[in-house]
């Protein structure tokens, strides 16, 4: 067993070198039709022309095309803007479908077999290490070691991944044309499934779903004989790999806008952006579907059902940040601050980020129905600084890469708006809690260390009153590692549910509320 | 009087201690509370440095109070070992020499391991496991070992056998008694337990008896031998035979003591001023049928602390007055909770009924008296509510009653196996009898309502 599993973590690091060493593989060769082929009308004639002294030119590092590239495409634009020439700028990006066009190689000659050496060689040996794990042993918490793991515990193994992850975001959001290669090795993928060539975020989106579904398997290892964990972890298994994967890339098939009919607003902030509104309402009943299914997740879905379940029906359930997190970034959920300093800075965040979503929302639909007069510019402005701040650095480069520094649910804890509307509803009206065992808490901590949204679980606890939290994801791992079956999460009579002045069960001498 | 003489200092952190500084904080805002220990100067959670060890903690985790709490709430912590109490002038001394004036004193010293007077129980590399520092002696005792001992059959010693296991630690497991910890447990639960530490390639010997603790020539261990002369080699012996209340400093002077510091229904002890509470306290009189003089659980430690703290700073004065007994413990993976009193013999006119899974690690003993009322239960592999069982055995509640309810008393994670149902079926069974559990309908089941 123990040869099958460093056999596998072998094959998962060859997968990821061989990953990450694709970009610089092959040459890079520009023609003028690549570029006709590339830009839009308006632009191709520049493009064509300023690109010029590129043609017929081999590189044989993407350095060396994109720096030339940006050196000719810069030049042009850096000219105009000097001469005020506002409305000639390009500001369309090309420099990725350029690069991805240019590219030849082996990986353009047979992206298939580069999918399996990467990709799939890291599935393969990811599998291979994860099925042994914890094989005749008993069902249990399988916590053994953790805080002396140098990947969980923040050491150097941590670091790099980290840092890793962070690189690889920076690039996704800000530099795809760096790994134009890899989007190419999934365009077959991508022809299959949305009968169009594939985008960084279809790339994205594959390696997302592996990473849940993979380390999905792991949940259901390591948390065996725990049935809410297992049911739990297929769902989110589910919802990845349908909802926001295979459905929204089949829609394109079918010439309707991609559309993930799990997420709601304001998680998914562009949902009333102009494009999106337009690309729903002109794709017939389905499209109008989609709007008012999301409208109705808004208004309704929301509520109802954060009324019954708590908010981990979407959180820790469906949601595809969620589900990375309870996957992915399992193996850091002690890493998340517990201090009261931290609580604090994540209530003014997380509830910041949501005034400004709806802020922005709202300006964006004033202007829209105002038919693009006034507001026009401030939409412009709003939608770029919250797509950059929020949508890729805060939930991206910051929700994932920082896993292994600051835990699983950063994004989650200080950013999602739509976890603070879910939180809120929580909080004030709903029927889940967790409930306290009467006097049984011996205040360990394990509830306390492995909330992955660093509430200090035992506080409550400790003092016998159920925990009623906003930020509660409802994992249920703190019940999981309960050494003393302290806490059961539940849905149940509003009465009792919150108990701020609790009395410990067990000494009748006095009655002293805690 | 001066404000000096007001002052309330408790010697031990731990959790009566720690419990009666805070409830007496909470009743008094003024009074001056000091809270001495020489062990850390912050309470931390004793009953979780099995998890520092085992590597699902720091020691940073396992305190249940961020470090600032104290001053927040004008504690005065103080790092120090006392080594006397005067009495006469109300001060203590210190092993440093300093010196502090107390108006009231608390002790809640807590216990330490027994040593039984086995030849080389003072070995390098043999230890109990009760205290921070015998948790960094264990971790430095434990490196590179090829084999551990443990000695005594309670739940210290199950935990420590986890411990060693985590590190793959080969261990063998020495229990005088014929099953594990069965002068508290009945022989099932003892059986179920024993198998269980078995499944985890413990090397469980019962009725074996220590004889000897071995040298290896330069003062560390190296081996056991027991009652039966076998020679075990180890790098490691667990003493988990228990724990006595540590009251070294008090012996022998004009505080009265016996195995612990004798106290009334108060916590007071012989001496005007000076209370004792914890594991360190002995009560003359038991505080009630089926409690013992000494309580040394993490849960009466607390009732202990609440009720003196009360007492301190309130003109109703109560005596210590404990409710239905409960206790918790885990024998590695299967987590065991009571309620009420559950006798390892049941008594005259007592009857039981148990019940155990298919698998062999759930079970549950309900124990009745001769009208059929419930006294306790044990419960293992199944959590259960604390408040259910507290109210059913105050107020007696009959068999029948009880097990038509039992599903109102499951705590167990949400998609459990039903254990209720399987336990009523066997109670149907061996008794003839056709109790039935209300159905829920398919909207109460959706929405998890337990009404």
């Amino acid at each position: 067993m123990k040869f099958l599993q460093n056999t596998g973590l072998t094959l998962f690091v060859l997968g990821l070198a061989i990953f990450t060493a694709i970009p610089f593989l092959g040459t890079w060769e520009l023609d003028a039709s690549m570029v006709k082929e590339t830009t839009k009308e308006m632009h191709r004639e520049v493009m064509v022309d300023i690109l010029t002294p590129m043609y017929d030119k081999t590189y044989s590092s993407q350095f060396a095309f994109i720096d030339e590239y940006s050196r000719h495409f810069g030049a042009y634009n850096e000219s105009l803007k000097a001469e005020e020439k506002w409305d000639q700028v390009i500001w369309d990006d090309y420099a990725f479908p350029l690069t991805k066009n240019a590219s030849e190689g082996p990986v353009s000659a047979s992206p298939l077999l580069f999918l399996f050496l990467s990709i799939g060689l890291a599935v393969f040996g990811g599998l291979l290490y994860i099925l042994p794990l914890h094989r005749n042993e008993t069902a249990g918490i399988k916590n053994d070691g953790i805080y002396f793991s140098s990947m969980k515990a923040r050491g150097w193994l941590g670091i790099v991944t980290g840092t890793y992850l962070i690189v690889f975001y920076i690039i996704l959001y800000w530099y795809p044309e760096y790994m134009a290669n890899l989007v190419i090795m999934v365009d077959p993928l991508s022809e299959v499934l949305s009968g169009g060539p594939a985008s960084q975020w279809f790339l994205y989106g594959l390696v997302y779903t592996l990473a849940i579904l993979v380390m999905g398997i792991r949940m259901f290892r390591k948390y065996r004989g725990n049935n809410y964990q297992t049911i739990r972890t297929v769902s989110v298994m589910f919802f990845q790999l349908s909802f926001a994967f295979l459905i929204p890339e089949i829609l394109v098939l079918f010439n309707m806008p991609w559309h993930d009919f799990k997420n709601i607003w304001p998680l998914d902030y562009s949902f009333f952006y102009e494009y999106r509104l337009e690309g729903m309402i002109s794709s017939g009943a389905l499209g109008m579907f989609m709007l008012v299914w999301g409208i109705l997740l808004i208004i309704i879905g929301v509520p109802i059902f954060t009324y019954f379940y708590g908010k981990r029906w979407y959180c820790s359930w469906v949601c595809g940040c969620g589900g990375l997190a309870e996957t992915l970034g399992d193996p850091y959920r002690q890493l998340s601050d517990k201090s009261l300093k931290s609580w604090q800075i994540e209530r003014y965040l997380v509830h910041g980020v949501l005034v400004f979503a709806v802020l922005m929302t709202v300006v964006t639909l004033t202007n829209y129905f105002m038919e693009f007069g006034l507001l026009g510019q401030a939409t412009d402005q709003l939608h770029s600084i919250y797509g950059f701040a929020i949508g890729s650095a805060f939930a991206g480069v910051i929700g994932t890469g920082f896993y292994p520094f600051m835990g699983n649910r950063v994004w989650c804890r200080f950013g999602c708006p739509l976890a603070a509307y879910l939180g809120i509803v929580q909080r004030f009206k709903s029927r889940f809690r967790i409930t306290t065992n009467g006097g049984q808490c011996i205040s360990c901590g394990n509830c306390s260390t492995y909330c992955e949204m660093g509430i200090d679980v035992r506080w409550y606890a400790q003092r016998g009153q159920n925990i009623v939290r906003s930020s509660c994801v409802g994992c249920g791992v703190c019940s999981a590692v309960c050494p003393r079956g302290v806490l059961k999460l539940e849905n149940g009579e509003e009465s009792g549910r919150i108990n701020d002045m609790p009395v410990i069960i067990g000494n009748n001498s006095v009655k002293l509320k805690s | 009087m001066s404000e000096k003489n007001k002052s309330i200092v408790i010697i031990g952190n731990g959790i009566s201690g720690v419990t009666c500084a805070r409830t007496i904080r909470k009743q008094d805002p003024r009074v001056p509370i000091t809270l001495i220990s020489g062990e850390t100067t912050h309470f931390f959670s004793r009953t979780a440095l099995m998890y520092i060890y085992m590597g699902h903690m720091k020691y940073e985790d396992t305190k249940p109070y961020a470090d600032d709490f104290w001053e927040k709430n004008d504690i005065q912590l103080r790092q120090g070992w006392v080594s006397s109490v005067d009495y006469t002038h109300k001060k203590l001394v210190f092993q440093n020499g300093d010196e502090l004036s107390y108006g009231t004193l608390i002790l809640a010293t807590g216990s330490k391991p027994n040593k039984f007077g086995w030849p080389g129980e003072n070995l390098e590399g043999v230890q109990g496991l009760y205290s921070y520092p015998d948790l960094l002696d264990m971790e430095k005792h434990t490196q590179s070992i090829n084999r551990a001992v443990i000695v005594g059959g309670g739940l210290i010693g199950i935990e420590m056998a986890e411990m060693l296991g985590s590190r793959n630690i080969p261990v063998t497991f020495l229990v005088r008694e014929k099953g594990f910890w069965d002068n508290v447990l009945p022989q099932e639960e003892a059986d179920l337990v024993s198998r269980h530490i078995r499944e985890h390639g413990v090397d469980l010997r019962l009725e074996t008896e220590l004889a000897a603790i071995l040298d290896d020539g330069k003062g560390r261990v190296k081996g056991v031998r027991t009652g039966n002369g076998e020679t075990i080699d180890c790098g490691f012996v667990g003493l988990t035979a228990g724990v006595s209340p540590y009251i070294e400093i008090f012996k022998g002077t004009e505080l009265e003591t016996n195995r612990g510091i004798l106290v009334d229904e108060k916590f007071q002890t012989n001496l005007p001023d000076v209370y004792a509470i914890g594991d360190c306290a002995e009560f003359k009189i038991a505080p009630g049928p089926d409690r013992k003089k000494i309580e040394q659980v993490w849960y009466t430690g607390r009732m202990h602390g609440e009720t003196l703290a009360h007492n301190l700073t309130s003109k109703n004065q109560v005596s210590y007055q404990p409710g239905i007994w409960f206790n918790s413990a885990k024998f590695f993976d299967i987590e065991y909770q009571t309620y009420g009193h559950v006798p390892a013999q049941p008594r005259e006119g007592e009857w039981a009924f148990y019940w155990e899974d298919a698998s062999g690690k759930m079970a549950l003993r309900l124990l009745f008296n001769e009208k059929d009322e419930v006294l306790g239960v044990n419960a293992f592999g199944w959590r259960i509510r604390h408040a259910f069982f507290d109210r059913a055995i105050t107020e007696g509640w009959e068999a029948d009653r009880l097990l038509s309810q039992l599903h109102k008393a499951d705590f167990n994670p949400e998609f459990h196996k039903k254990l209720h149902r399987l336990l009523i079926a066997a109670y149907n069974k061996e008794k003839g009898k056709s109790l039935t559990i209300p159905k829920r309908s398919f909207i109460q089941k959706l929405i998890g309502s337990r009404a």
